[in-house]
């Protein structure tokens, strides 16, 4: 290869580097949540485990991740479904428009969230009666349904349709080619866009701000509105770093998927 | 929108009735997409002609151009406009100069066995909270009790503290792997045997990444600056929590969203206005295939 | 059904604006005489059994079911004794609140006098038959029949409690002995830096309150009722001191962060966070008066609720509750029977309960509208919708 040693060097310095700086601030959350102060203050003033214990019994934080959990799930499957519907037509048929149509699918994720926030907030209120917990599952399906179409697309395209033209040579129909062929092959790509969705949806605050009905607490939610509540800021610290320890999860999935596909398959 | 003049079937789709299975396909998702999404948008854009009670706040169907022109005349608003795109593009520029050596790192110096371990260190905070990634940065940016500060004391410097450059630290942070990652996939890609020859011909490295591999990575680096940018252009949760005093886009929109809805929505057609202007632009690079 | 709603709403509105601009809004006390009352009938009772469940909106400390400390729960006995099951909803704002009521899905809100007559005039309340709160009778006389909370000799909701807002300050920075809001506006101020003002369109009238002491040439003698002139003062004197501040506040969480970290040392703040400073951090009502709150529960017009509802108004107006309610908060209950039954003895005495003379320089949240509030019939008030202009402005 053409880098140099000295290159080489450079390189992996400034990679350590970045990679401190992307890495300290969770370290803090971590450290903090260890605190046995009260306040988000540093350097910390001791430890004590007594903020995850109170954690753990805090209704309202586990109240709040049932709910994002529904959500997620419930966002996801319909994301799934219509992004796999989008994606088989945007990758198997040439038509008029398809650019616009691609271009509207990303558009959600691409406008800040606060437009498609106060523009969904507008019509459940002024015109369909108030905000629910539809309306939330609503506004994030929104947006989970390109980060589905993307990994099934991506997959599609790699695929080809060899297999597929092989499957209805041989008088299968659409249907049975679907589920015998093209789903077999699209499947690990779902599960790391459904995957993708799913944490995309658990971790959003502005959609869900805007959309959300009376009484509805998601998790961000939930730690919006403690996170300087005196009482409450250790056991936010608790939950953020059970955050960042549990978001070990879905990456190492991710990874164990896309090792077994391309590298760089779920990136979205 | 989608007059099919379904051409050239593909696949086990698309034998018979081609017309008819592509409309089974895309009309679930694009009746989705354009009744409640681009529905929304352009009821909004909609109420942006209209004004509000000056008592109750309630919006009153009277058409005005009022909004528009004061988002476009007031200097506080053209100035908190002209403060988000520059942040929006710093962040930007930020994440790239940070991310192209990153991901050439994990792409092309790191053993090989290494790179999934070095993806999913890059994946990780993308996974951790929101929330929790903007507080720490409170944390770190506090100006009495911060950590930043904390470090810097002994040395007689004081930390950037709450402002326009705690936000753009904050937002680099947030959206880095954003960047990092497609600009991985796309440095993952190029073949070796394309580096080679460029070095056969005597090409030094610098010229070799210049003249071949930015080419082939650009595409790459548009796609991950769409995130960069719109993501940044449209953020006011940081700005609550890292800007101090200082205010972005969707600052101004909340704010009104809450007192006087349709100069809210007269504001938010501005970061559609240049978002739309950006995904136009870069349309051609490839980049969307790229997201 | 909604275009119904909407016709209603600008009847309603326009009618209110002929209502406020013939009265001249200018006496505290609501006008007797008759004209049509907005949001309809008030329920004819009797309360029957709850629905079993109610939706709260409400300043934050207003509505505790223990979740912010165990000992703060007045919500949990109130599911307990109705069967209402009670989720609480808090904001931080006035215009917050108004927003979140017209959007629909609330039961009940704790509404500022910025609030409450927005509230009435959209059509999002109704009036309350206090025949069916028995605890209304112990309410202090002077809480009742104000405009804010009535209209036409209807009311529209309950009183809450009343309290003022205070300066706050680092006493390290800026010494022991501060009593003056110049901290906050004058260049020279030991909290430079450190200011941290209120984040909403209604600080407008603090910057009023201390212009009325500075600058008496100014005329200004309701912090809501500004006239032009008055009203651009107000906006230069925040202009400056932007220059001061550090962080603008409305979530009080941020406020009670910054302030015990430090970074900010100077505050307009209210009494329910001041119970969370340490040592070092002063409070007081400033030498030149201060804005201040008087809040009253509402029912929102279509509430599926209304028993619980009721049963909520008349639980929160009870004297333990109040008294509960207004310790925690740090203000002046509004049950006068609620003074006999606090933890502290003194909690009314310390927060002027019954003392008349400590309000009189406190002026209380109001809704600017354009028939100056102050009673001046020769010039046009600045109203409301610019006041938030305005402060959107000032903030970008």
């Amino acid at each position: 290869m053409t880098t140099s040693r000295g290159t080489k060097i450079a390189l992996s310095i400034f990679a350590a580097i970045t990679f401190a700086f992307v890495y300290i601030p969770l370290m803090i959350v971590i450290i903090n949540s260890f605190n046995s102060g009260r306040t988000l203050g540093w350097p910390p003033e001791g430890f004590s485990t007594q903020w995850w214990a109170k954690a753990i019994d805090n209704e309202g934080v586990r109240n709040a991740l049932v709910t994002s959990v529904i959500l997620a799930l419930v966002a996801t499957a319909i994301a799934l479904v219509l992004g796999t519907l989008a994606s088989l037509a945007l990758s198997r048929f040439t038509f008029f428009g398809q650019d616009s149509v691609s271009l509207l699918i990303i558009l959600p994720i691409a406008l800040p969230g606060i437009v498609t926030g106060i523009a969904l907030n507008n019509v459940f209120t002024s015109y369909l009666g108030g905000l629910t917990f539809t309306t939330l599952i609503v506004g994030h399906t929104t947006f989970c349904i390109v980060v589905v179409y993307n990994n099934a697309l991506a997959r599609l395209r790699r695929m080809g349709v060899n297999l597929e033209d092989a499957s209805s040579d041989l008088g299968a129909g659409p249907f049975t080619t679907f589920r015998l062929v093209t789903f077999p092959l699209m499947r690990s790509a779902l599960i790391a866009g459904g995957v993708l969705a799913f944490g995309l949806s658990f971790d959003e605050i502005i959609v869900t701000t805007f959309t959300a009905g009376p009484g509805i607490t998601t998790l961000p939610i939930w730690i919006y509105q403690n996170l300087f509540r005196p009482n409450q800021a250790p056991i936010v610290n608790v939950v953020a770093a059970a955050l960042v320890l549990i978001s070990i999860v879905p990456v190492y999935i991710a990874q164990k998927l896309s090792s077994d596909d391309e590298r760089g398959a779920g990136v979205m | 929108m989608t007059t099919a003049a379904a051409a050239a079937p593909r696949g086990g789709f698309g034998y018979r009735h081609p017309r008819a299975r592509l409309v089974g396909l895309l009309g679930a998702p694009m009746a989705w997409l354009v009744v409640v999404y681009l529905g929304s948008l352009a009821a909004l854009f909609l109420t942006a002609f209209w004004t509000v009670d000056g008592f109750t706040g309630a919006v009153v169907r009277t058409f005005t151009l009022d909004n528009f022109i004061d988002v476009f005349t007031t200097p506080a608003y053209l100035q908190v406009m002209v403060r988000t795109i520059g942040i929006a593009i710093s962040v930007t520029l930020l994440c790239l100069v940070l991310a192209v050596p990153v991901a050439y790192f994990m792409a092309r110096v790191a053993p090989h066995r290494w790179q999934p371990l070095l993806v999913a260190m890059i994946l990780t905070p993308l996974w951790a909270s929101y929330l929790v990634k903007v507080y720490a940065w409170r944390a770190m940016l506090n100006p009495e009790s911060g950590v930043i500060a904390w470090f810097l004391q002994p040395l007689g410097l004081g930390g950037p503290g709450f402002g326009a450059v705690g936000i753009i630290i904050t937002l680099t942070y947030l959206w880095l792997p954003y960047m990092v990652l497609p600009v991985y996939a796309g440095f993952s890609r190029l073949p070796n045997s394309m580096l080679d020859a460029s070095a056969d011909l005597g090409a030094r490295s610098w010229r070799t990444f210049r003249s071949v591999i930015v080419p082939m990575i650009f595409p790459s680096i548009v796609a991950g600056s769409i995130f960069t940018f719109s993501l940044s252009l449209g953020d006011y949760i940081t700005a609550q929590i890292v800007g101090g005093k200082t205010q972005m886009l969707g600052n101004v929109v909340q704010q009104n969203y809450v007192t006087n809805l349709p100069f809210a929505a007269a504001f938010a057609t501005i970061p559609v206005i240049i978002v739309l202007i950006y995904l136009a632009a870069v349309r051609r690079s490839g980049a969307l295939e790229n997201l | 059904m909604h275009r119904s709603r909407l016709l209603t709403l600008a009847v309603a509105t326009s009618a209110a604006a002929l209502v406020l601009t013939a009265c001249g809004g200018g006496s505290d006390d609501a006008g007797g005489d008759a004209g049509a009352a907005p949001g309809g009938e008030a329920f004819a009772g009797p309360v029957g059994d709850g629905e079993g469940a109610l939706s709260v909106l409400a300043w934050p400390g207003y509505a505790e079911d223990g979740s912010t400390d165990p000992a703060a729960d007045w919500v949990t006995p109130f599911e307990e004794a109705t069967g209402c099951q009670v989720d609480v909803k808090v904001f931080g704002t006035s215009d917050e609140a108004v927003k979140l009521m017209q959007g629909g899905g609330y039961d009940v809100v704790s509404a500022s006098g910025d609030a409450s007559l927005r509230l009435i005039y959209g059509d999002n309340v109704q009036p309350i038959n206090m025949d069916l709160v028995p605890n209304y009778a112990d309410i202090f006389p002077d809480l009742k029949d104000k405009s804010h909370n009535t209209v036409n000799g209807v009311s529209y909701g309950v009183p809450h409690g009343r309290g003022a807002n205070l300066l706050v300050w680092d006493k390290n920075t800026a010494g022991e002995d501060v009593d003056s809001w110049s901290i906050m506006f004058e260049e020279d101020s030991p909290v430079a830096g450190g200011v941290g003002p209120y984040d909403s369109p209604i600080y407008i009238a603090d910057a009023a309150v201390y212009l009325m002491a500075t600058q008496p040439d100014l005329g200004i003698t309701d912090p809501y009722a500004l006239d032009q002139e008055q009203f651009d003062a107000a906006i230069e004197l925040l202009k400056k001191q932007k220059g001061l501040v550090s962080e603008y506040w409305s979530d009080y969480n941020k406020q009670i962060e910054a302030v015990t970290a430090g970074t900010m040392t100077g505050a307009t703040s209210w009494q329910v966070l001041v119970n969370y400073y340490p040592e070092n951090i002063g409070s007081t009502k400033a030498k030149e008066g201060a804005t201040g709150w008087s809040d009253t529960w509402m029912i929102a017009k279509d509430t599926p609720n209304l028993n619980c509802a009721y049963k909520w108004l008349d639980w929160i107006a009870s004297p333990e509750i109040n008294a509960q309610a207004a310790e925690w908060f740090g203000e002046a209950p509004a049950n006068s029977k609620a003074c006999d039954l606090t933890a502290d003895p003194e909690h009314c005495a310390n927060y002027h309960a019954g003392d008349p003379a400590y309000w009189e320089d406190v002026y209380y949240w109001n809704t600017p509208t354009e028939a100056c509030l102050d009673g001046r019939t020769d010039v046009k008030c600045v109203p409301y919708a610019e006041w938030s202009k305005a402060w959107s402005e000032l903030r970008s």
